[in-house]
């Protein structure tokens, strides 16, 4: 009882985030209804015992990856979106489109002979279990997500330093003479 | 235990808590601007009450009161959003901080520590990261591009310094085996302090420590000679307290973190009669406390500050690679002894 009383409250907080999102024109409230999706689902987690999970959920999803979000969000000064003006034909099939799509789901999820429910709690989700399979069972995507991470760090400290230095790396800055004759004949501006 | 005697307890012990928390972020202030007088050979508030203890009341009162200016050029709500959020991420991490033993109170006992999470350091860590949102979102909605500078340099200083605080614990972790805060005190009885096996975790925990709370000598994001007042410039009275008892609130968990990780925590000697005996352990553990909050403000007073490419170097060159190298080296003793 409880345990469907705090599922409906994390689902609802979830999915009410989720439409937010979508919903919001301005970037910053689309990223903070993305971190009330984020917490909620530390707590999905939570009832389903895994608690080092949700734990590390909010550390690092809703804690550093939103964070960048934001950051980016506010040194971008992203202002509100323009909104045009809505299809007609998009609302007249999107809408009976989605409703039908979701009951179809909905209903082949809820009829499956083997669909059962977890009890709160159930999983075993403490520290060393969780230890146990990622050292022994999951060691190769493990080390290979790392590298991988790896790549998109370099890709990144690649993408953020200076173009010409890349582009041109035999060029250096002119000393003073060279300097003197771009300056003489108007050479020393693009 | 019945569930209805598990609420009240919890309930009783929350509120107790939380009391004693907010008069001792209201005290550190005024142990703050006491010490810091001291050291700079004058005497600081003497005339609120003896000794100026009734300081912070005052200054409570003068919050309260104060007008709150409404700026028309704000993101309002994110404006009133961003030091509630603050001070409320500030607050919840005393929740898991265990203070002492189990202590029996007639037919109940208790721990004294609200609640006995087996992952509680992670929650710790959590919300600090959380706190980040108060600062950044403060800085943004003020409209303001001194605000703005110094939201953005306080979040990316504190999301930086986060890795390596949570680095330096690792060490700790290894030698324990468990995230419970209770567990980890419990296993340096007999003087087996953490501050012996990880000396080097300690010193890289208190600097990245100090730069995560936001105080000197990491406290470009907020220092009045650079950025007028840095994130929270537009903000006035019961807003900009919060935002004062956010900063204490998180400098009494990161000393509550420090003894209970590397100081033992409550452990202490302990004689006497059961009474003494239960409350001899809080006695040691809020000395401890006390000393951390001392060291706080006399680095605060002592050193002067980092420029902001020469704190963000610091963090990523400095303590990052140290922390981990204390890891491989305690993975490897630890390995090596088992």
């Amino acid at each position: 009882m409880l345990h469907l009383i705090l599922f409906l409250f994390f689902g609802t907080i979830c999915v009410a985030g989720a439409i937010n999102l979508l919903a919001q024109s301005h970037p910053i409230n689309s990223a903070l209804s993305l971190i009330a999706v984020m917490a909620s689902l530390a707590g999905e987690y939570l009832l389903l015992g895994a608690e080092f999970v949700a734990a590390v959920q909010v550390i690092v999803y809703a804690g550093a990856i939103m964070v960048l979000f934001v950051i980016t969000i506010m040194l971008l000064n992203a202002g509100k979106e323009e909104r045009t003006k809505g299809s007609r034909i998009a609302i007249l099939i999107g809408v009976p489109g989605v409703v039908i799509g979701g009951v179809l789901v909905a209903w082949t999820l809820l009829h499956r002979p083997d669909m059962q429910t977890v009890p709160i709690g159930a999983l075993k989700g403490d520290p060393s279990a969780i230890a146990r399979l990622l050292f022994h069972q999951f060691l190769l995507p493990f080390e290979v997500t790392s590298v991988l991470i790896l790549i998109a760090i370099m890709g990144a400290v690649v993408l953020a330093s200076r173009p010409e230095a890349i582009a041109r790396p035999h060029h250096s800055t002119p000393g003073p003479q060279e300097t003197r004759k771009l300056v003489a004949t108007g050479k020393d501006r693009r | 235990m019945s569930i209805t005697a598990f609420i009240v307890i919890s309930i009783i012990k929350s509120v107790i808590v939380l009391g004693i928390l907010l008069t001792a972020v209201a005290y550190s202030v005024w142990l703050e601007r006491k010490v810091s007088a001291r050291i700079q050979n004058r005497w600081g508030p003497t005339r609120v009450g003896p000794f100026g203890l009734l300081q912070p009341l005052a200054d409570g009162v003068k919050f309260i009161l104060k007008e709150e200016l409404t700026e028309p050029h704000v993101y309002r709500p994110l404006f009133i959003a961003a030091p509630n959020s603050s001070l409320v991420f500030a607050i919840t991490s005393i929740s898991v901080i265990p203070f002492g033993n189990w202590v029996d109170l007639g037919p109940w006992g208790t721990y004294l520590q609200i609640t006995d999470l087996n992952i509680g350091l992670l929650v710790v860590l959590g919300i600090t990261s959380m706190g980040v949102y108060g600062v950044a979102l403060a800085g943004w909605s003020s409209n303001n591009k001194y605000s703005l500078l110094g939201g953005l340099r306080a979040s990316a200083q504190m999301i930086s310094y986060e890795v390596s605080l949570g680095l330096s614990l690792v060490g700790v972790l290894i030698i324990t085996g468990s995230l419970s805060l209770r567990d980890i005190v419990d296993a340096q009885r007999h003087l087996h302090w953490n501050i012996f096996l990880q000396p080097v975790a300690f010193f890289i925990y208190l600097i990245s420590a100090y730069a995560e709370t936001n105080r000197t000598p990491f406290d470009l994001p907020e220092a009045e000679s650079e950025l007028v007042a840095g994130y929270h410039t537009e903000y006035s009275a019961m807003k900009f307290a919060m935002f004062f008892m956010s900063e204490y609130a998180n400098m009494v968990t990161v000393a509550c973190l420090a003894t209970l990780l590397f100081f033992g925590g409550w452990l202490g000697p302990v004689f006497g009669p059961p009474i003494l005996q239960m409350i001899l352990p809080v006695l040691w553990f809020c000395l401890k406390v006390f000393f951390f909050m001392f060291l706080y403000v006399w680095v605060r007073w002592t050193l002067p500050r980092f420029r902001y490419d020469q704190l963000m170097a610091f963090g990523w060159k400095v303590l990052l690679p140290l922390a981990v190298a204390n890891i491989v080296v305690t993975a490897l003793i630890v390995a090596w002894r088992a």
